[in-house]
């Protein structure tokens, strides 16, 4: 499944390039993309591990930036 | 600065204090205080630690979690190093300019942010819906189909739906572009985000808010910063590799000649420098951000492109492939000529037929009584359809008929045939030929203009498909300017052509159609464009570009405006580079100082974002 979440406090372009590339890491993520611009994350991935998977790539956020956070939707 | 957030403006004023202490301070290190290193170090820790606070804490923060070689670490470490050299005016300056630079970028991408949202000012904040009786103000999400709304002149229709009651006009400029206002009245589909102007409308809403016109083209807008181009993706892995590579390369050109010259202050000095240099921002920041500009360029014009990566795409177009009816062509059938015989006026001929044809459900039928209008038609007596033929009647005791060459010759009538392609209708009065009607679909004009500055941009070669035949296709390609036709195609035989021309690698291939069956073959071209997809969901969901209105100008117009975000994106590239390779190699010679290095990284970044930002003042003629 694909979702779309928005972000904030997402502050610079590298880091948003750091989250992506870490979070194309996490498995089970099939797809992810992190837009500076938009202050969005795309998620794709398997469905039934979902909270999973999110939970890692919120991590994977905090990790990079800890002041940016995932907004719930 | 009204425009500034709480955290830019605090930002702003630290960067003002630190500015002036750094100034009274370095009066004070000429004058009074030189060489008493005790003294300086903890007064110019002072306007260091107003401004550089958070990007000394962040730099830490991310070293303890491993997250080493970002910006935050090169500026701590190039900072502290110049302090260690005693060189506290510079230390405090670079970490000042840097935070400068930083205050800059938010300000210009929020901008820039502000700029695109205003643009998709469009979304509908309420509906006011009919329930027990009552006109109710609710949220658009919570308003059903087939629910009675209210819109009052000046309001956003909330919901797509059909008109019950009322009659306006309607401002699609937001959804189309097209800014001459739309008569609507009873019966008229409307979609949402346009604006009522004049009258009070009641309307039945036909779809869900999530899937109205404008929800659509919202989701649209706001994923396309999403998909991000090849440049992009480059500038993010070179960034990467970048900084630490700089950061080993500074360590290097401190330790070897440190230890061959005996001589490790000038050359910490040097590698400082490298690092100052070294951060990547102006790149990382201006290559998406002239993207992100592009993007919203181009929906200012009416063009909806589903991401960077096609707006890259569509800067490459070799091939155009044009799907006919709907996209070249008004895709409407309207009286092209009327020729009547030499004793007979147009005004009569017209007459006549339109009394013929008045019952008749026939596309011919309908182009004739449109072209009539409201003219007088005789009384026509016993109508009878002459099935493949044509109808034949009675005027004044008179047999009239109309229809085609076989009906005519039949009864024996001579006829003058039409030079233009179409349907014609013959007409006759007893044994007398009247004239004839030509009904055609006409050339978009637009379509001949949008092929010649096709033409001009590079295009290498355009392909028209149809399923019409042959004859009538290379007319049509003639008077456009297509170089191919491919005629006489099923809808399944067009996604074979475009693979067919896929096959060749020729290059880049475009597609544009109006989205009626041609989804498959949206979804196969390179680039595929939806014209005038409003309100049609299975093109807006297939295409890579929508254009909001059917105009065939459209195309070279996002042409040019990727080419433009594309020339704004190889200029930041070469500019940004050539600047940092050149410090780095005077730096390596000691041809530099810190000064001018700072000046370097967060002028360069500057102006590529000032240069990014054009993206989104680009106008079209």
């Amino acid at each position: 499944m694909k979702r779309i979440y928005n972000l904030e406090n997402l502050d610079c372009a590298n880091c948003a390039a750091k989250m992506e590339a870490k979070i194309k890491k996490i498995p089970g993520v099939t797809a992810a993309s992190v837009s500076f611009f938009a202050q969005k994350l795309v998620l794709e991935g398997d469905e039934n591990r979902w909270e999973e998977i999110l939970d890692a790539a919120k991590n994977a956020i905090s990790s990079v930036d800890a002041d940016c956070k995932v907004l719930a939707k | 600065m009204k425009h500034l957030t709480e955290k830019q403006r605090k930002t702003l004023l630290r960067i003002l204090a630190s500015g002036v202490l750094l100034g009274i301070l370095m009066i004070l290190r000429a004058t009074v205080l030189p060489d008493r290193w005790y003294l300086q170090l903890p007064l110019f820790l002072i306007p260091y630690g107003i401004v550089g606070w958070d990007v000394l804490y962040k730099a830490a923060r991310n070293i303890r979690r491993g997250q080493v070689f970002d910006e935050t670490f090169l500026m701590a470490i190039a900072t502290i190093g110049a302090f260690c050299i005693a060189e506290y005016p510079e230390a405090v300056f670079v970490m000042l300019f840097y935070q400068l630079g930083e205050l800059f970028q938010s300000v210009a991408v929020g901008k820039s942010r502000r700029s695109i949202a205003s643009l998709m000012d469009i979304r509908p904040e309420e509906a006011r819906c009919l329930r027990d009786g009552e006109w109710e103000v609710i949220a658009p999400d919570d308003v059903e189909i087939g629910e009675r709304i209210l819109v009052r002149p000046g309001e956003k229709i909330p919901l797509d739906g059909v008109v019950e009651s009322g009659e306006s006009e309607l401002n699609l400029s937001s959804l189309t572009g097209e800014s001459l206002p739309k008569p609507i009245g009873v019966g008229k589909d409307v979609y949402s985000g346009s604006v009522n102007l004049d009258g009070v409308l009641e309307i039945r809403v036909t779809k869900r808010y999530e899937d109205s016109t404008v929800a659509k083209i919202l989701e649209l807008v706001e994923n396309s910063a999403l998909s991000k181009s090849r440049a992009q993706n480059a500038v993010e892995k070179f960034a990467k590799w970048y900084t630490p590579s700089v950061v080993i390369g500074a360590f290097l050109l401190f330790l070897i000649p440190s230890i061959i010259t005996k001589d490790p202050l000038t050359w910490l000095y040097s590698a400082l420098i490298f690092l100052v240099v070294s951060c990547p921002c102006a790149l990382v920041i201006s290559v998406p951000l002239s993207y992100f500009g592009g993007l919203g360029c181009a929906s200012k014009h009416g063009i909806l492109i589903k991401g960077a990566n096609y707006l890259e795409a569509l800067s490459n177009v070799d091939i155009v492939v044009f799907d006919k009816t709907g996209t070249l062509t008004e895709g409407k059938f309207r009286v092209s000529a009327i020729h009547p015989a030499s004793d007979v006026t147009p005004q009569r001929l017209l007459q006549i037929a339109a009394a013929l044809e008045q019952n008749s459900n026939h596309p011919v039928a309908k182009s004739i009584l449109e072209e009539a209008g409201e003219i007088s038609k005789p009384t026509v007596e016993g109508l009878k359809e002459v099935p493949g033929r044509g109808i034949s009647g009675e005027i004044s005791g008179r047999l009239v008929l109309a229809g085609n060459r076989r009906l005519m010759e039949e009864h024996g009538i001579k006829v003058a045939v039409p030079s233009e392609l179409g349907s014609v209708v013959y007409l006759a009065e007893g044994n007398s030929f009247l004239g004839s009607i030509v009904i055609s679909d006409q050339v978009k004009e637009s379509a001949v203009f949008a092929l010649s500055d096709l033409k001009k941009l590079g295009v290498r070669k355009s392909v028209m498909l149809t399923g019409d035949s042959a004859a009538v296709a290379d007319r049509v390609a003639k008077v456009i300017g297509i170089d191919e036709v491919r005629a006489d195609l099923l809808p399944t035989d067009k996604v074979k052509q475009v693979e067919g021309l896929l096959a060749l690698k020729e290059g880049t291939l475009l597609f544009a159609g109006d989205g009626v069956n041609d989804a498959p073959v949206l979804a196969r071209a390179d680039v595929g464009v939806a014209m005038g997809a409003v309100g049609s969901d299975a093109a807006i969901e297939a295409a890579d570009v929508v254009l909001m209105d059917d105009d065939p100008e459209k195309i070279p117009s996002a042409i040019r405006i990727s080419r433009f975000t594309r020339s704004i994106v190889r200029q930041n590239i070469a500019f940004a580079l050539g600047v940092k390779f050149l410090f780095l190699a005077l730096s390596a010679f000691h041809l530099t100082n810190l000064w001018m290095a700072t000046f370097a990284d967060v002028g360069v970044a500057v102006i590529a974002i000032l240069n990014a930002m054009r993206t989104l003042g680009y106008k079209e003629k």
